[in-house]
């Protein structure tokens, strides 16, 4: 589904350029739980918003589902980002002034989904995260594991093909942080490709496979059999 | 490319307007005061046109004024030319036998003290002639006004206003009584009725005294004014032109005298307000033009602040004219509703005006009201421009990254 084929990534940096990513080729099949770990600089958020279509290689082949990325247009873009693609931040990234349930509801707000049907689906999912109770609260009278759950419904409510997860536990406390992993998994395990970045081992070690990425450049160990 | 209804657009941005209650409300005021401004001033001018048209249509627009002296635009009076010749009661007497004159009244006047007994008062003192009432719509209390007179005869008759003769007779009847004005002596035969005043003129403060009287009495060589009244409005351009013949061929050709009408004269002051009121009004638009700016800083404070939520809604697939969309409503929100409010508070500090003044002409034009909404709509739209392409223009990447 996912396939990056000699991708490079490069800034100019004054004079010079700066090598974010070096030749990267991976591919991730439909289902998948991937981590993305490396120190900070190595190239993993470059990786990952490549992947989430907000960026484009410098050079190399990017393909979401059969489609060049790098050959689209703005505007296709942004609806590969609407409808196949799902994200969840470090810090949550909620509107402070909307409920839970407004939140859950932005992405089908913006892409023309008409009230009634926006209500039942941000109620299901909302439902999906154990969040139903609280749909009516606004972000800043949730905890932080109850945010990122709102933030992740966010994320699949559109039927995304798959989830970018950039550090979602960064900013939990650990009981937050396994209840928010667990909700990931639950949905990974329902098919949802989950790709997370994170530079907690411990996180990594949870998906099925790692992907080791340092200074720009790719170093694929599985960890486990899957 | 817009997906989602506008309506939905515009709740979301009234909803991103409203959450930041304080800031939206401060430079919603900008605009409001602005709108406030226009609006009450406006409504100051306009109430204030009708005020003197009204003033002047009670003595009917039938009404046409001779003055001596030509106002011309160039050229020094009476260095060339030789003589000018006088405005004088037989003049007013030749203008009374043109087809279509009512009334024609001569008018000398001048201030003097009328006295009685150990009481005076210093008052206008208009002398005219017995077709005054006519003319000027007013009829006497008690007694008659002044009886015809040959051109410029003297009598020793005089007609009081009613306030007039309140402050030197009291409550007694001054029917019959001597008056003293200067040197002349007077018998009161008549007390108006009340008119009241005309541009801060006191019409019941004053005597009418014979205009042979009032041109010995203060002096005059001439008149200061003919005052006639046409039968019907429609036939006054062509009374225009018979009375500027007839004085001409009185004045061996020389047009050396002004003829105004009513309407000339409504026009005039129509004219003189109106410059006025727009010169005002465009005074209180730089205050509008302020507002636009508190709005320019208060959207482009909120792209600022919002940068990750422009960037979140970039990752969700909403493109960036739909963003530049947005802050442009919400810009475009702020001065409607500043507009509204503005409007709101002009109209209610005219009601309060009215109750504490109560004379205070005020009339609010409803076209000001709707230019000052346009004004407001194209405040707002000017000031979302620059913002709105700012929000559209951040890079989602860079902006994601605030927080």
């Amino acid at each position: 589904m996912i396939e990056l084929q000699g991708v490079w990534r490069t800034y100019p940096v004054g004079e010079g350029v700066v090598h974010a990513l070096r030749d990267v080729s991976l591919a991730i099949a439909p289902g998948e739980h991937v981590a993305l770990i490396g120190p900070s600089g190595s190239g993993k958020s470059t990786l990952l918003h490549i992947l989430g279509c907000l960026d484009r290689p410098s050079q190399g082949r990017y393909c979401l589902e059969g489609r060049d990325v790098g050959t689209l247009s703005e505007a296709e873009r942004s609806l590969l980002r609407r409808t196949r693609i799902g994200f969840v931040f470090q810090f949550f990234h909620l509107l402070p002034r909307l409920t839970a349930q407004g939140n859950v509801e932005l992405p089908m707000l913006f892409a023309g989904v008409p009230r009634e049907a926006r209500r039942t689906r941000a109620a299901e999912v909302l439902a999906s995260v154990g969040l139903l109770p609280r749909a009516a609260h606004r972000p800043d009278q949730l905890s932080g594991g109850e945010r990122q759950r709102v933030a992740i419904a966010r994320a699949v409510v559109m039927n995304p093909a798959m989830v970018l997860a950039d550090e979602p536990t960064g900013n939990l406390d650990r009981a937050s942080a396994q209840e928010v992993m667990g909700v990931l998994e639950a949905m990974n395990r329902q098919g949802l490709t989950l790709v997370v970045v994170t530079h907690d081992p411990i996180l990594a070690a949870r998906a099925k496979r790692v992907v080791h990425l340092s200074d720009g450049m790719l170093a694929d160990a599985p960890a486990g059999e899957g | 490319m817009l997906l989602l209804p506008p309506a939905e657009l515009l709740r979301f941005a009234l909803g991103a307007v409203t959450g930041h209650r304080l800031r939206s409300a401060l430079s919603v005021l900008g605009v409001g005061i602005g709108v406030a401004a226009v609006v009450l001033l406006t409504s100051l001018g306009e109430g204030t046109r009708q005020y003197i048209v009204a003033q002047f249509s009670q003595f009917g627009t039938n009404l046409l004024a001779i003055n001596p002296g030509k106002v011309k635009t160039m050229g020094v009076p009476g260095v060339f030319g030789g003589t000018t010749h006088l405005l004088t009661p037989q003049d007013a007497e030749a203008l009374r036998r043109l087809p279509g004159v009512e009334a024609v009244i001569p008018v000398a006047m001048g201030q003097g003290r009328v006295e009685f007994g150990g009481r005076g008062r210093s008052v206008y003192i208009y002398g005219v002639n017995h077709e005054l009432p006519r003319a000027w719509g007013v009829g006497t209390a008690q007694g008659s006004f002044l009886p015809p007179l040959d051109a410029g005869r003297r009598a020793s008759l005089a007609v009081l206003g009613p306030k007039l003769a309140r402050e030197i007779f009291g409550t007694d009847s001054p029917l019959g009584q001597r008056i003293r004005i200067g040197s002349e002596s007077l018998v009161v035969i008549g007390v108006m009725e009340p008119k009241g005043q005309l541009l801060g003129f006191d019409l019941d403060d004053t005597a009418y005294i014979p205009v042979g009287t009032a041109m010995g009495l203060f002096n005059l060589a001439e008149l200061q004014e003919i005052d006639l009244l046409a039968s019907t409005s429609e036939g006054i351009p062509a009374l225009a032109d018979q009375i500027k013949a007839t004085l001409m061929a009185r004045h061996r050709g020389e047009e050396d005298f002004t003829l105004t009408t009513q309407t000339e004269m409504l026009e005039v002051f129509g004219r003189v307000i109106g410059i006025v009121t727009l010169a005002v009004t465009a005074i209180a638009a730089i205050s509008l033009v302020v507002g636009a700016m508190g709005i320019l800083t208060v959207l482009w404070i909120s792209v600022h602040e919002r940068t990750a939520e422009i960037g979140l809604l970039r990752a969700l697939g909403v493109d960036g004219p739909t963003v530049q969309a947005l802050f442009f409503l919400e810009a475009v929100l702020l001065a409607v509703g500043g507009g509204v409010g503005g409007l709101a508070f002009g109209v209610l500090v005219q009601a309060v005006l009215r109750m504490i003044v109560p004379g205070l002409p005020l009339a609010t034009p409803p076209e000001a009201v709707g230019a000052a909404l346009l004004m407001t709509l194209a405040v707002g739209a000017a000031a979302g421009v620059l913002p709105a392409r700012k929000a559209a223009s951040l890079d989602p990447i860079e902006a994601l990254r605030a927080e």
